[in-house]
């Protein structure tokens, strides 16, 4: 028969196929059931799904061979076969006997395909479980029968339902323990459906289970008679999905722009939600530009109409500017186009969320820098209490004000998965911090427009015969900073320079008034004065900063705020010990007996400039050799 | 698309994007092709993910030298009936030191010709990016592994230190020294990629439809004489079986089972009834307890 048009004959067999290729018969028309199952710790998330693999026939036997091998090896069951360990699959998760991260497994019934998150239920790994809720449609939450509801189960639940599961089996299992009791799974049922009322599930279906021994898992159990509801695998062979997707107004976020050749421009990407046809207006969002949808190209010839879920290349009637980050929408169904909005974010970072930390935002094809300007609250994912924060730590979820440094095209979270979620990235070490659920745009930022300035920059400089610069002085307490800054002042000022003196604790009797020394407040301390000494360069001057500055991400962010070598870092670097020698305030001798707190080098670390542009090795040296290295760099760059 | 069942339009279209994904946002990707099924399938993909137009990025065939001969000849026609640029690359220093799966063994043969093999190929290129046609149902630690599997410099796999995927934001940014392993069919299983190459009447490799080769049996297995290198055991006869392969790797590692299954439509019947794994073939990965763990914690795929 016939070979696949991208292939030549040399490559298929004589045999090949009996017949031409038929549309597959008998196969469901059911879409995939993406599920996560969760829920605390030894509640029997791997044994269920260990379970419903070996029932549903997916086991094979070289792989039970060795379930019963290890089951001798790590098992926790006795003499049974240990159902956790086909799924625990990291050695550090086997010698444990705990699941560390999530696990994909996949099963079919005679109705559908399966794909099964299989998430930790240690809080440490809380991450790893929103990882798995990101991608499902229905969430399964076991509950031991003999402990009932706990706070991980309340936690997960709330997890759930911030990322968007509308639909929830709550699974008590280990029912045998407690002698298949209706009394205590009545109870367990209405604890939770008391909490879970606040959330926002539109189905909680729930069912008395054991995992280990199968009852009502494919089967109605036979020591149940109390239970007539549906078994575990009939409630996701039947959970309904539905394509609501396609309801929604459409959206394709451009991934590629295909120009194979001078004749074709084709915008490649994955339609997200709707439906489009040849015909259909579209408007990219942010630029506003309308075009009218001429081809639906794919391999497999073109299309009538494509859907949401659909990988496919839209060829417009006409060219317009359109690149990779641009959101196809329709003209009379748009998102909204901000720089600002409030979002729920989810931290999975060890490094704690700081409000006024430059971070990177990928959402949809676009990755832009993004600040947290404020964090409004956070929840208490046990009792749904909003508390008051000024940072947000590993695994905590929080309601926060984002700003972006351009407009991009945004739907509310619930109302779109694909337009409305986005991850935070590190800047410098490039690791996904946490992640977001976009609730709405806030106006503010729309109304201040910035004022058109004649005289610039450069004309200021001109006029004092200098180029503006910041000289960043950073080290310990103590290290000879503001001493050394003090000199090279006092040289520049004497040879007619135009400088200016920023000294961190002047600036705190006012400007930073308010702030103290935690991390966050440090980060906030030198955003502020990062702003200010930027406002000085603009007019031209040399500015001396002389502040401990301790993080590495607080002096990059000042640094990038100007342009290319208008920031000099000057690494003051004084050994501790040489430090607390000196200690010219008596702060060490406090920081030492306790009485302060949050004291770089003694309780809170310094991170070490790893490229400064001078780097100051004060052992030996006096202030004046000192100061004089810094002017011998001053002319090395063409600043004086 | 059309004729497939929603479940693996879904899984197409979800290739689809991954595959694009890496294009645009990789300086210098590079797909993994290793002459199976699997490889045949994601190359299909990546063929429709960039149509009109042809994937932007060249194929790379780490070649151990003791591939099956039908191997070979089937890659280096896909080549070229694609028009796809393809590198092979083999670990000359391994063969100067005269490595062969008789008498280094299959783990050493495998950690010399083919981990090491691949990681010379990616630094002397300087991919920093390379799909891999890996699934996450082959195999325990497989199923555990992100899509986008940051690789740091040595390309070790630290799996305590992965990364959150969410929704499917990926995040591609990579530090000094970092390259990253894509794997477009994750979510696939063996049953899906069999079931895709029948509904898109893709080619294979003839040894994987059942055909009468010289073969002799060891074990539980039977292991087909491809060439004259093959060392026999003494009073050891090859005799001809109808034999075909669930996976294909070095020749003298790749266990054959009986079977009459000569079409796609055959062996998709037997598939279904299965009850041993794809893998249960491999000779390298019984070795050792957690053997997969460990080869991809130093860079194998």
């Amino acid at each position: 028969m016939a070979q696949h048009r991208f292939y030549s004959d040399a490559l298929y067999d004589r045999n090949h196929r009996e017949a031409a290729p038929a549309p597959a018969a008998g196969r469901s028309s059911l879409p995939t059931l993406r599920f996560l199952t969760c829920g605390s710790v030894d509640d029997g998330k791997s044994t269920l799904i260990g379970r419903l693999l070996f029932e549903s026939q997916r086991i094979h036997d070289d792989h039970f061979t060795a379930l019963e091998r290890d089951s001798r090896r790590f098992g926790t069951t006795g003499t049974d076969i240990d159902f956790a360990l086909l799924v625990d699959g990291l050695e550090d998760e086997r010698r444990q006997g705990i699941t560390i991260d999530v696990a994909y497994r996949f099963f079919n019934t005679g109705s559908r395909s399966f794909i099964v998150a299989d998430t930790p239920g240690h809080e440490q790994y809380t991450r790893n479980m929103a990882t798995g809720a990101s991608q499902c449609d229905l969430a399964i939450i076991l509950i031991d029968a003999r402990k009932g509801v706990l706070p991980q189960t309340r936690r997960h639940a709330t997890i759930c339902a911030v990322l968007g599961i509308g639909q929830l089996v709550l699974a008590v299992n280990k029912i045998d323990l407690v002698g298949y009791d209706k009394a205590v799974y009545d109870r367990i049922v209405s604890d939770f459906l008391g909490f879970a009322a606040q959330l926002t599930f539109s189905h909680i279906t729930p069912i008395p289970i054991s995992a280990r021994f199968g009852d009502n898992l494919t089967a109605p159990s036979g020591n149940m008679a109390w239970y007539t509801g549906p078994t575990l695998m009939a409630t996701l062979d039947r959970a309904d999905i539905a394509s609501a997707l396609d309801e929604l107004p459409f959206r394709l976020p451009v991934q590629w722009v295909s120009r194979p050749n001078a004749d074709f421009r084709g915008y490649a990407g994955t339609i997200v939600s709707g439906v489009v046809s040849p015909g259909t207006a579209l408007t990219v969002a942010v630029s506003g530009r309308t075009g009218t949808v001429q081809r639906i190209v794919t391999a497999d010839g073109d299309l009538d109409s494509a859907r949401a879920g659909d990988a496919v290349t839209l060829v417009l009637d006409e060219d317009i500017d359109v690149t990779r980050g641009d959101l196809f929408v329709p003209p009379e169904a748009r998102p909204a186009v901000a720089d600002q909005f409030s979002a729920n974010v989810i931290w999975m970072s060890e490094e704690p969320l700081f409000p006024g930390r430059e971070y990177l935002m990928r959402t949809g094809m676009r990755t832009l820098p993004v600040t947290i300007t404020a964090i409004k609250h956070k929840l208490d994912m046990g009792d749904l209490k909003k508390l008051a924060a000024p940072t947000l730590a590993l695994n905590e979820i929080g309601v926060c004000n984002l700003s972006t440094s351009s407009m991009i095209a945004i739907d509310a979270y619930k109302e779109n998965r694909a337009t409305g979620s986005f991850i935070l990235i590190d800047r410098y070490s490039n690791a996904t911090l946490g992640a977001g659920m976009i609730d709405f745009p806030l106006r503010r930022a729309t109304n201040i427009h910035r004022q058109r300035i004649t005289v610039d920059k450069a004309a200021r400089a001109r006029i004092k015969h200098q180029k503006p610069a910041i000289l960043w002085f950073t080290g310990l307490s103590g290290s000879g900073k503001s001493t050394v800054a003090d000199l090279v002042e006092r040289s520049l000022h004497a040879a007619g320079h135009h400088t200016f003196l920023l000294d961190g604790d002047n600036v705190r009797h006012g400007l930073n008034r308010d702030l103290g020394f935690t991390d966050t407040d440090r980060v906030e301390n030198i955003r502020r004065l990062g702003e200010v000494a930027k406002l000085f360069v603009e007019a031209g001057t040399i500015v001396l900063c002389s502040f401990i500055s301790p993080f590495a991400a607080e002096r990059r962010m000042v640094r990038d705020k100007v342009e290319p070598g208008e920031f000099l870092e000057i690494f003051v670097d004084t050994p501790l010990e040489e430090c607390i020698r000196r200690d010219p305030k008596g702060l060490y001798a406090k920081a030492l007996r306790g009485e302060i707190t949050n004291f770089t080098g003694i309780d809170s670390t310094y991170e070490v400039p790893e490229a400064p542009e001078l780097h100051l090795r004060t052992g030996g040296h006096t202030a004046e050799s000192l100061a004089q290295e810094v002017l011998d760099l001053l002319r090395d760059h063409g600043i004086v | 698309m059309h004729g497939l069942s929603p479940h693996i339009r879904q899984l197409e279209a979800e290739s689809i994007h991954i595959i694009r994904d890496v294009a645009a946002e990789f300086r210098n990707p590079v797909m993994l092709y290793s002459i199976g099924k699997d490889s045949g399938v994601m190359l299909h993909l990546a063929m429709k993910a960039f149509y009109p137009g042809r994937p932007p990025f060249p194929l790379l065939h780490i070649d151990t030298t003791w591939k099956f001969r039908d191997m070979i000849r089937f890659r280096n026609e896909i080549a070229r009936a694609l028009g796809l640029e393809l590198i092979v690359h083999t670990n000359q220093d391994g063969l100067a030191r005269g490595i062969n799966p008789f008498d280094s063994g299959s783990s050493l043969h495998t950690q010399i010709m083919k981990t090491e093999a691949l990681k010379q190929a990616l630094d002397r290129h300087g991919f920093d990016a390379a799909f891999g046609g890996a699934r996450r149902d082959e195999e325990k630690s497989r199923a555990k592994e992100r899509v986008f599997s940051v690789r740091g410099s040595g390309h070790t796999w630290e799996p305590r230190n992965q990364r959150p995927e969410l929704w499917r934001l990926f995040n591609t940014r990579l530090g000094p020294g970092q390259t990253v392993r894509v794997f477009p069919l994750s979510n696939w299983t063996e049953q899906d990629i069999w079931q895709y190459t029948l509904a898109e009447n893709l080619p294979v490799v003839p040894l994987y439809l059942a055909a009468e080769r010289p073969v002799v049996r060891r074990g539980d297995t039977w292991i087909m004489v491809d060439d004259q290198r093959m060392r026999l055991d003494t009073g050891e006869q090859p005799e001809l079986r109808s034999v075909r392969f669930r996976s294909l790797g070095c020749y003298p590692l790749s266990g054959a089972i009986l079977s009459q299954a000569n079409t796609l439509e055959a062996v998709v019947a037997e598939m279904v009834a299965a009850r041993t794994s794809e893998r249960q073939g491999r000779l390298i990965d019984a070795d050792e307890a957690a053997s997969m763990e460990k080869k991809k914690r130093e860079g194998y795929f």
